[in-house]
């Protein structure tokens, strides 16, 4: 193990308890910090992670946040949490339902607990449990005492109040000081799941490395709830979840969004250009922005525009004149960038446009996760003006899906979309670390020299003559002696792309856009299909790969039949989607919006694929989907009801068979592989 | 938030980056070979004529020149020209332009925009690209009229303006391209007329010249929808007292025989007097100062522009002043970048600082 554990010497601790400490073994938990918005309880989630990465767990994580960025404090609007599930053995969800929640405040814990299911531990600060407190959020009496949390495991501790007491020798004033208590409860989970501390230390040496009190009370306090748990004998147990066995090789964590980020540079770095990035903040799509803005030394320009429109502008421009442009944005600012997309279309030039997608219509709810844009960015557009769409699976997957996004926009000359969404914006997996030399170079075959001769027999260049094999234009760039040309948004002439408005030229032009899109080279999609025999097939798109995937292990783990693929290309579909689709009975799709790709699928392939829609906001959960599948297979099947009850069965799963169930063979297509459970 | 000293650059020429011709050029040229298709007697024409004769002038390579237009009968422009050039979408040339520009410094980069183009769907861009002071030259084809929808009132129009959406004539306040430039702090603001080259051509050459965005307001007759819109500017009999003539370091002094002046008048404004009647004669006229800092100044200069049917109005340069350009600074963050932080290790990046290997 690279990092230093707590109970190492040189990790000073005074160690005080008499009574020993039991240590259970568990394969994987699923812990959920939420306190107030003010509370960094964000932060407390990603050194938890941190943490537990560099343990070697398996993790996945859920931070989510309030729409507003401070509301009132001590009100249910103003909860926020981050949920992370970490295992001995690969996971592919955030989990349903916390095992462990800690609550900072008496509104975190009322907004949570209808999450935690009975038997589950509460950590409560009970600093903030006054009447008036309670009172405000909806409770007469104080939960803590009235017998209603009986069915739970509940640790009330004054964690404020031992914070303050903890950091008194620094000076501060008390609101200061309450507010390491973030760090106080950190230290003390870490202490209770055996993390390695030493990272979250040298973070916040780093993080306060300018303000010297703060630093040195933040760091206390982590210490001393650390502490508190190794002397405190208020915790008999401790827990240990080995680390999990993964694939050899060097792994990080990494969120959705810095993994696009991540992605867009590496893409533009194998082809050779410049990136520029044209965008307008929006929730969740923001940190990409901000990811770009510090990647300068990569040749990455960011021109944060006056709005979604200028953004794409500035995109657009920047690859005519060269360089892989790129627009990142979710669907209200999709929506204002449709006209330029399409220009895109007409002009075929390269362009990146990253849908970060949210919980719509309209600004909807934007700190929550959908899929609804799928049908706007495949036909969002006037005239018939067809892109290819791609979606990521994972957070990591975003890496892959940028390099390959970059790949087609460069290689077939056609703005591409790619689809994320706030789950895996912001949720977070170990990732193996790519060799970047072994990403696939992409050649931006700028044409340099006439490619063509005029009627008077002289080399002259067409701008819209098109490679045979992959319909491409000729892409020349400005400041190309003799090939200067003008483009723009009316319909072209064919070879010449001269304005043209001849009937016949303009169903030629179409046609071949079209063409160009549907060649576009795309995998063939994989199924998991264990002996072959499944009658069922469950598809999806995007975030669901990992609910679904679980799911799937469950029902897999009550003998349910079953077989799982998942698109990561939706436009085109791989070509043998058709073949796939026609050759299982049913076919089940889980999407967070009201059946869009379904849909496209019924369109497409006739098949009557079976729709299962939900638009919470949240993301799909394992049971709920085990269920709904356990269910298809048995009708499919024709089991008799009474016998077996596949759906519920997958569905209620106790604890440790669900966890073994969704740690047997991960889906293909994953990325990265395991042993599966130890 | 904390800000930093960007440690700006000096402030040389418009074209400093662009290539130099090797060769001497002419006209010709720059004509290319799409049948132009304005309407006869369109402003349009003589500005095209214009512009092809003073592209050699400016002795960088052809190939170097890109010109980016939005949607409207102006904007067909860059279809004449043997350059690079993009016939966008309708208000946002200023945003693709500005992506262009930023991308490439070796480019002369060149916007055309309508009246309703810049003012009215591409309003915000066009405040946006003059603030930033993006390193690009924004011709703005002022005809008073959306020519290629066939004649409804447009944000220049005067009021009453009677046109087919308009038949009671129109009750919107009209903008004054200049002001609105100025109060974005345009750093070279002009003004034009389609029909005298000379001028024209000299102020093309300034803006040209000019590093950052050059916003040049041309006054573009549209024989069929809005006939004689500047005819105070063309018609001998009244032109002379139409035209408050801009010279940079001459006193504001125009009309027949030179009877009419600019004085200052009350709190940053000015007025326009009979020279005779002023007490200290010619020496109480405003002497013009394009570099005058405070866009205060030019500001008051654009408001002698008549609001309503023209009569009167500044033409020239009214401000030019150094501001370092967005492309420019944009461009030096990443070169510091590379110079404090090395040139991109991707591996690194992708690899991070907190990793764990399994063996
Ligand atoms: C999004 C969009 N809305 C409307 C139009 C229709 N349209 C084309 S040009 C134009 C107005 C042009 O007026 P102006 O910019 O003054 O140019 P002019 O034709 O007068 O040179 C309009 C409304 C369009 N092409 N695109
Ligand atoms: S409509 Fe007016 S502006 Fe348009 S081409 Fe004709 S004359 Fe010129
Ligand atoms: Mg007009």
């Amino acid at each position: 193990m690279p990092t230093r554990r707590p109970d190492d010497p040189s990790f000073d601790l005074e160690m005080k308890r008499t009574v020993t400490i039991e240590v259970k073994q568990l394969d994987r938990v699923v812990i959920r910090f939420a306190g107030d918005s003010g509370d960094g309880m964000q932060l407390t989630g990603d050194r938890f992670t941190a943490e537990t990465a560099s343990f070697g767990n398996d993790l996945s994580t859920l931070p989510n946040f309030p729409a507003e960025i401070r509301a009132p404090a001590g009100t249910l609007p103003g909860v926020s949490s981050f949920q992370l599930h970490f295992a001995d053995h690969d996971i592919l969800t955030p989990g349903d339902a916390p095992d462990v929640l800690i609550a900072m405040n008496p509104a975190a814990l009322k907004a949570n607990l209808k999450d935690v299911p009975r038997g589950a531990t509460l950590i409560v600060d009970t600093a903030d449990f006054t009447a008036r407190n309670l009172k405000r959020i909806g409770y007469d009496e104080n939960p803590l005492e009235t017998g209603e949390l009986d069915a739970y495991h509940v640790v009330p501790l004054n964690l404020t109040g031992m914070t303050v007491e903890s950091v008194k020798e620094f000076g501060l004033t008390r609101k200061d000081a309450s507010r390491a208590k973030n760090m106080y409860a950190l230290g003390l989970v870490s202490w209770l799941f055996q993390r390695p501390v030493e990272s979250t230390i040298t973070f916040l040496q780093t993080k306060f490395a300018g303000k010297p009190d703060i630093r040195d009370a933040n760091i206390a306090a982590f210490r001393a709830g650390y502490n508190f748990g190794e002397t405190a004998e208020e915790f008999s147990v401790r827990y240990e979840v080995k680390p999990a066995s993964m694939a050899t090789g060097t792994y990080r964590n990494i969120s959705g969004n810095l993994a696009l980020a991540y992605g867009l540079v590496a893409g533009a770095q194998r082809a050779g250009l410049p990136l520029v990035l044209g965008a307008y903040p929006i929730t969740p799509a923001s940190d990409v922005l901000h990811e770009l803005s510090k990647l300068k030394r990569f040749n990455v320009t960011t021109v944060q525009a006056e709005d979604e429109i200028a953004g794409i502008g500035a995109a657009l421009g920047a690859s005519f004149g060269g360089a892989l442009g790129v627009t990142t944005s979710s669907g209200p600012g999709i929506s204002l960038k449709s006209e330029t997309i399409g220009l895109g279309v007409m002009l075929e030039l390269p362009l990146v446009v990253c849908d970060i997608q949210r919980a719509g219509p309209s600004t909807g709810m934007p700190t929550k996760t959908e899929q609804a844009d799928l049908l706007q960015v495949m036909f969002g557009r006037n005239g018939e003006a067809p892109l290819p769409v791609l979606a990521a699976q994972s957070p990591a997957d975003c890496f892959a899906i940028a390099v390959e996004a970059a790949r087609i926009a460069i290689t077939y000359r056609t703005p591409v979309i790619v689809l994320s969404d706030g789950y895996l914006a912001n949720g977070s997996e170990p990732w193996k670390i790519p060799v970047v030399a072994d990403l696939p170079t992409i050649d931006p075959n700028f044409t340099v020299e006439p490619n063509a001769t005029d009627d008077k027999g002289q080399p002259t260049y067409l701008p819209y003559l098109r490679d045979p094999e992959t319909l491409a234009r000729a892409w020349a760039v400005p400041g190309t002696a003799g090939l200067d040309h003008r483009i723009g948004g009316l319909e072209k002439e064919d070879k010449t792309g001269n304005i043209s408005y001849d009937p016949a030229n303009h169903d030629l032009m179409i046609r071949t856009r079209q063409a160009k899109v549907d060649g576009v080279d795309v995998p063939p999609i994989e199924v998991d299909d264990p002996d072959g025999t499944a009658k069922v097939l469950v598809l999806g798109w995007g975030s669901t790969y990992g609910p679904i995937g679980a799911g799937v292990r469950r029902v897999r783990a009550v003998g349910g039949k079953i077989a799982q693929a998942h698109l990561r290309h939706l436009n085109p579909f791989p070509s043998n989607l058709g073949d796939v689709l026609r050759s299982y009975e049913k076919v089940l799709v889980p999407e967070m919006n009201l059946g869009q790709l379904a849909m496209l699928l019924r369109a497409k392939y006739l098949v009557d694929v079976v729709s299962y829609a939900q638009v919470r906001g949240m993301p799909l959960g394992a049971a709920e989907l085990a269920e709904v599948i356990g269910n298809l297979v048995e009708e499919t099947e024709g089991i008799d009801d009474d016998a077996r009850h596949l759906g519920s069965a997958a569905a209620g799963l106790k604890h440790g068979e669900a966890l073994h169930a969704e740690a047997n063979g991960r889906p293909k297509g994953q990325l990265h592989e395991s042993e599966g459970a130890r | 938030m904390s800000t930093v000293d960007l440690g700006l650059p000096s402030l040389p020429g418009g074209l400093r980056g662009v290539p130099a011709a090797t060769e001497p050029q002419n006209r010709k040229e720059y004509v290319s070979d799409q049948e132009v298709r304005w309407c006869p007697g369109c402003g349009d024409y003589a500005v095209l004529a214009a512009f092809q004769g003073f592209l050699p002038e400016l002795g960088i390579k052809r190939e170097n020149v890109a010109m980016v237009s939005g949607i409207g009968c102006s904007s067909r422009f860059p279809y004449y020209l043997s350059t690079y050039g993009m016939h966008s979408i309708h208000g946002r040339a200023p945003a693709i332009a500005t992506g262009l520009a930023v991308a490439r410094p070796d480019l002369s980069v060149w916007v055309v925009t309508g009246d309703g183009d810049a003012l009215s769907i591409g309003g915000n861009h066009l405040i946006h690209t003059l603030r930033r002071n993006v390193n690009l030259k924004i011709l703005l084809f002022n005809n008073r009229i959306y020519g290629l929808t066939k004649g409804q009132y447009s944000p220049t129009s005067e009021p009453g303006k009677v046109t087919k959406s308009t038949p009671m004539g129109s009750v919107d306040n009209p903008f004054n391209p200049v002001s609105l430039a100025l109060g974005a702090e345009a750093t070279f603001v002009a003004r034009t007329v389609d029909s005298d080259r000379k001028h024209l051509t000299s102020v093309l050459r300034a803006a040209a010249e000019h590093r950052g965005t050059a916003f040049v307001e041309i006054y573009q007759n549209c024989p069929i929808f809005n006939d004689n819109a500047f005819e105070a500017f063309k018609d001998p009999e009244t032109r002379d007292d139409a035209i408050i003539p801009l010279v940079h370091g001459e006193p504001i002094r125009f009309g027949k025989d030179g009877h009419l002046g600019v004085v200052r008048d009350g709190f940053a404004s000015l007025a326009v007097r009979e020279v005779a009647e002023l007490p200290g004669g010619e020496a109480d006229l405003v002497v013009h100062d394009a570099h005058t800092e405070d866009p205060a100044y030019a500001f008051a200069l654009s408001r002698l522009t008549d609001a309503g049917v023209l009569h009167q109005a500044p033409i020239g340069v009214f401000r030019s002043v150094d501001r370092p350009a967005y492309d420019d600074l944009v461009r030096q963050q990443i070169t510091t970048a590379q110079e404090t932080q090395g040139t991109g290790d991707l591996q690194a990046l992708v690899t991070g600082a907190d990793t764990w290997t399994i063996n």
